[in-house]
């Protein structure tokens, strides 16, 4: 389960670049359609697709703006091949309502993106993840929507591949939520080869199955409310309410087959932290340095950093963290909300803390959740990410002052 | 004698056949279509020159015109 | 009902939304008509934004994707790239093409991609009920601009020609013959085609903009503010050109011009290491 440790027993590895691991990875899983506009910083998925796609036997083409690359997805899919695209904040934000779109014609789609500072053009070159709860109320209108977190480039990688199958088995649009510390990261990953059974397309939790064109099916691609022959419902009210039921409850009555949450040092933990993306990886770190596990690939990476520390800072500030007894739960898909499974997970706990690189969006879900625990909130905003030694220090505190 | 055939159920009754048939076939009649206004229908059939131009100008798909066998030996 | 219609249409889908007198029927069978003659049924898919006009393909028996306002193009061509051996029609109003769209047009336009769009040029934006379009006449009253519009209007064939699109026709809904030959012509060009229909909108634009309510008075007055332009004549003033504008088979299409690049470069199918 750790992201830093790959399995041995596989075959192909390589050391990449998130984004680049993305763009493998979807090639791997059978993508054949990109369209995508430059935007930092995911303009390195569409570089590298821009002719890994091509030699692939695929379509790949820079759209004219980030509407016309998700509308162009939408189309391609219709034709039979499973596409992609990828931005970031302000372009993710114009692709809205195509998202919608996706949502309420049930066309299986990944749309990446790598978060950045924001509001507007807000900070390019700097992480965030504020993007959370956009990812999943973006579009106006209700539907459900299935997101994914990835906090390595191996889970860039795999996270990827699961997208696509996702989307093909729950016909929904996907999200990949990146940010930008992942999307720049380089680490070794093992490469999966493709699996067995390639990703089908299947129409068994659609709520309006439609063929793909051109197979004499007459399919209509309708965004209005339809029914089963694509015909507009929207001015019948009760047909219109079912049909968001439908397109709702094959998300969320699935929740248990969709949700990844992983636990880590769980079984004994006093307080938990609970994290997602690249912010889940300075908490699998915390855990590290509170529980004295040693890993000298963590060791070899902050021995610079900590030397000019233990040089420079006496003794008695040097922090002691080895009586807290913390967990992490690491949450992979954030939406639909995997709530039954955080609340087994922090069962035994009393003092749940949720660093996010935002105003503190994602805890008020985990709060609703967690209703009887103590939630420490922990925003940071500003594009860096927390240091295990913050987050430490902070339930330190929070220890303390109970 | 052609064989023109209104249908009720797409007629809207716009009235563009009136005026657009040069030998004046269509003409307003009593009858209502499904829509709820008055029906055109065809008189002097026989001066008919299959032109087309009523069923291409119908927005509604409303009328057919068709030859029939001693129309087609002529 | 008519025959070729009865064939073409979803009888469960009628009566159509279009008012009485809507010029979207009159192109609708065209369409149809072009359809037939052409035997391409099975090959055909046909994509629209958002508006009176974007109803037209919805009656079709056919695939059909009745997508965003203004965005119809960006769908025709991701559905055209998936399928580059299958022709796709894309019908498109005033507002859809040139105002919300108009970005659209321009690129799908200069990469000379292989779609036919047909723009259903009325004048006014009709389903929200009557409020200006990029193509309304300058100093129209609607009900967005009740001092009288500010706005020139936008040329869409003149705007499609200079991106760079390969086949542009302008017809009327008073041409319905010609406009069938258009459409036929468009899908059979191998690029990209662009027919503006100038359509009667008898309940909102003939209101307004014309003083007409009948939609037969309508089509009599676009049979007169319009000229086909023929060699070495004298340009009427303040009339609107019709007919073929541009025919250019020298240009390359898109796809076209992808697989000849890959060729060349030697890039065959299944040569990535992904």
């Amino acid at each position: 389960m750790d992201p830093e440790k790959p399995q041995k027993k596989d075959k192909k590895t390589a050391v990449l670049q998130g984004n680049e691991a993305c763009a493998k990875a979807a090639i791997q899983a059978g993508c054949r359609f990109f369209a995508g506009y430059p935007i930092t910083p995911s303009t390195e998925i569409i570089e590298m697709l821009s002719g890994e796609m091509q030699k692939a036997g695929g379509v790949f083409i820079q759209m004219e703006d980030e509407i016309g690359s998700a509308c162009s997805i939408i189309g391609a899919r219709w034709g039979g091949k499973k596409s992609m695209t990828a931005t970031s904040g302000p372009g993710y934000t114009l692709m809205q309502e195509a998202i919608g779109f996706a949502a309420v014609t049930e066309t299986p789609t990944v749309i990446v993106n790598v978060q950045r500072g924001g509001p507007s053009t807000g900070q390019p070159t700097m992480s965030s993840q504020q993007d959370i709860y956009q990812a999943r109320y973006g579009s106006h209108g209700d539907y459900e929507i299935i997101v994914l977190c990835p906090s390595s480039v191996q889970e860039m990688y795999d996270f990827t591949m699961r997208a696509f199958e996702l989307s093909e088995k729950f016909r929904t649009p996907v999200i990949l939520l990146s940010d930008e510390v992942v999307g720049h990261m380089r680490e070794k990953i093992i490469m999966k080869p493709l699996p067995k059974e390639t990703i089908e397309p299947t129409q068994i939790y659609a709520s309006s199955p439609r063929e793909d064109f051109f197979k004499g099916a007459n399919s209509m691609v309708e965004g209005q409310l339809h029914d089963e022959l694509g015909r507009r419902i929207g001015h019948i009210a009760p047909k219109s309410g079912d049909f968001i039921n439908k397109i709702c409850s094959k998300i969320t009555d699935n929740i248990k087959e969709i949700a990844d949450v992983e636990a880590f040092c769980m079984e004994d933990a006093e307080v938990a932290i609970l994290a997602y993306g690249s912010v889940a990886r300075s908490s699998m770190n915390a855990i590290k340095l509170a529980r004295g596990i040693k890993d000298d690939r963590v060791r070899a990476k902050f021995r610079i950093v900590k030397d000019l520390f233990v040089r420079g800072v006496p003794a008695t500030i040097q922090t002691d963290y080895s009586h807290l007894k913390v967990g992490l739960i690491k949450v992979n898909t954030v939406w639909p909300f995997p709530e039954e499974k955080i609340q087994e997970l922090a069962r035994n706990v009393d003092m749940v803390i949720v660093p996010e690189m935002n105003t503190g969006k994602y805890c008020r879900e985990v709060r609703r959740a967690l209703w009887d625990k103590t939630v420490i909130s922990m925003p940071k905003c500003g594009g860096e990410i927390h240091s295990p030694n913050e987050i430490l220090d902070r339930i330190l505190e929070e220890v303390w002052c109970k | 004698m052609a064989d023109i055939t209104i249908d009720k159920a797409c007629c809207k009754g716009c009235d563009i056949c009136l005026s657009i048939c040069h030998k004046k076939i269509f003409v307003r009649s009593k009858k209502r279509n499904n829509y709820g206004t008055n029906m055109p229908e065809a008189v002097n059939r026989d001066t008919c020159v299959f032109c087309g131009m009523c069923e291409r100008l119908c927005p509604d798909g409303a009328i057919n015109v068709r030859k029939t066998e001693e129309d087609k030996e002529k | 009902m008519n025959e070729l219609y009865e064939k073409y249409i979803k009888k469960e889908s009628l009566p159509t939304l279009f008012c009485p007198g809507c010029g979207n029927g009159i192109v609708q069978f065209a369409a149809i008509k072009a359809f037939e003659k052409m035997g391409i049924k099975d090959d055909l898919a046909c994509v629209s934004g958002i508006g009176c006009s974007s109803w037209i393909p919805c009656y079709f028996k056919m695939d059909v994707m009745h997508t965003m306002h203004g965005r119809a193009l960006p769908f025709a061509e991701g559905l055209k790239l998936s399928r580059p051996d299958k022709k796709i029609l894309v019908f498109s109003g005033d507002g859809d093409c040139l105002a919300i769209g108009g970005n659209h047009l321009i690129h799908a336009a200069s990469r000379n991609i292989d779609l036919t769009v047909i723009e259903i040029n009325n004048y006014i934006y009709g389903m929200t009920g009557g409020q200006k379009s990029p193509a309304t006449p300058e100093g129209s009253v609607t009900k967005t601009s009740p001092f009288g519009s500010y706005d020139e209007p936008i040329d869409g064939c003149s705007l499609v020609a200079a991106a760079g699109g390969t086949y542009v026709a302008r017809w009327t809904t008073a041409h319905p013959v010609q406009l069938e030959k258009a459409i036929a012509e468009g899908i059979r060009h191998k690029g990209f085609s662009f027919i503006e229909v100038l359509t009667q909108c008898p309940v909102q634009a003939g209101k307004n903009i014309f003083g007409e309510k009948s939609p037969v008075a309508m089509m009599a007055r676009y049979k007169e503010m319009t000229y086909i332009y023929k060699e070495g004549m004298e340009i009427p003033e303040g009339k609107v050109r019709i007919g073929k504008i541009k025919h250019d088979t020298s240009r390359k299409e898109y796809t076209e011009k992808v697989l000849q690049k890959l060729e060349e470069k030697n890039i065959k199918k299944g040569q990535s290491n992904g």
